[in-house]
């Protein structure tokens, strides 16, 4: 097999970015559907989903919003969710550190977690791409995928303002964040996390709103890896 | 929450997303982070998310905080469903169906 073009890595990104549009839709939808019940206007649902373009942290927001808690705990929860981006910044470097800085801040501004997951998997399954081909396969992930949540959750924030409150979305909020947790809950490390953050977060119940939260996770993510350590020394 | 508030929210969350996406990649570069600290960035949803979770169902803001059989048992359910299934989605599905059931059986 010849060079990978930059034109064919595109479309071969897109074919990989396809996938997730039955994921991206309805998570959307979800976000524009809840985001109006809990009174936000149609403007600000879509700033959310223009400017941060993270369903987990966005709802995070939404549900600090409305336990009326602090501005700053509000961002510096939410911005905690997205952390893990961090990880997924780093691990792109030997692949993307060598592009133009504006191609790498445009990257940047599409490195979600499923252009993350497809794109780091095409890199280690075929490390004979070059710069060129693994930017164009990055950004042929995106196209699918990022313009779809502006679209769904503008969808659902239209369909959201003439939803009757006899269907109960109060609890759409709760349900949506047990669904992103349990495919979570892999190891035993993962279980003690969400023990102790259960745990410390109704202990906490009396703080101000978002105060016990933030102390719960802090509490979570170090029980988290200390029992990850511990159970590597066993093994 | 006004809505000035919910602006400065989306911007400063905004901002701040997108420095910790182009963190290594646009400014730190291939530096290595010492493993403890990948360690805490990796279970930052899931220390989180429980959190969030325990206060909505015990007391749902819907029946001004008591706690609601249909709402908890439905919550119980997705749970099941998420564990089982490892997919997001068909939980979120289940979780509808099983709301509506429960609230119809026990409303």
């Amino acid at each position: 097999m010849g060079a990978t073009t930059a034109k064919s890595a595109f479309g071969q990104g897109v074919l990989l970015g396809l996938p997730f549009i039955l994921v991206i839709v309805p998570f959307g939808a979800l976000f524009g559907v809840v985001a109006t019940e809990a009174g936000l206007d149609l403007w600000a649902t879509m700033g959310f989903s223009a400017l941060v373009i993270a369903g987990a942290a966005q709802f995070t927001a939404l549900s600090l919003m409305g336990e009326d808690a602090a501005t700053w705990l509000v961002i510096v929860t939410a911005l905690a969710v997205n952390l893990r981006m961090a990880m997924y910044s780093a691990a792109l470097v030997p692949h993307l550190g060598a592009a133009p800085l504006w191609q790498r801040a445009c990257a940047a501004y599409l490195l979600v977690d499923q252009t993350f997951a497809a794109a780091s998997a095409t890199y280690d399954q075929r490390p004979e791409m070059d710069l060129r081909a693994k930017l164009a396969l990055f950004f042929g992930i995106a196209t699918p995928i990022v313009p779809l949540w502006y679209v769904s959750s503008l969808a659902g924030a239209l369909l959201g303002a003439s939803i009757p409150e006899a269907w109960a979305l109060d609890f759409a909020l709760p349900l949506t964040f047990i669904a992103m947790l349990g495919p979570m809950l892999r190891t035993l490390a993962h279980v003690g996390a969400a023990l102790v953050s259960i745990v410390l977060s109704l202990a906490f119940a009396g703080l101000p709103a978002g105060v016990g939260l933030l102390l719960a996770g802090g509490a979570a993510m170090v029980t988290g890896a200390l029992v990850e350590t511990w159970s590597e020394r066993r093994t | 929450m006004n809505g000035a508030e919910v602006w400065i929210v989306i911007l400063a969350l905004g901002a701040g997303t997108y420095l910790i996406r182009f963190s290594f990649l646009g400014l730190i570069g291939s530096r290595r982070l010492p493993e403890f600290v990948l360690r805490l960035l990796r279970y930052t949803p899931v220390a989180l998310f429980p959190g969030i979770i325990a206060p909505l169902v015990l007391s749902p803001a819907a029946t001004d905080g008591q706690f609601d059989p249909a709402r908890g048992l439905a919550a119980l359910f997705t749970l099941g469903v998420a564990l089982v299934t490892r997919n997001m989605l068909a939980a979120i599905a289940a979780g509808a169906v099983s709301l509506y059931t429960f609230l119809w059986l026990l409303g």
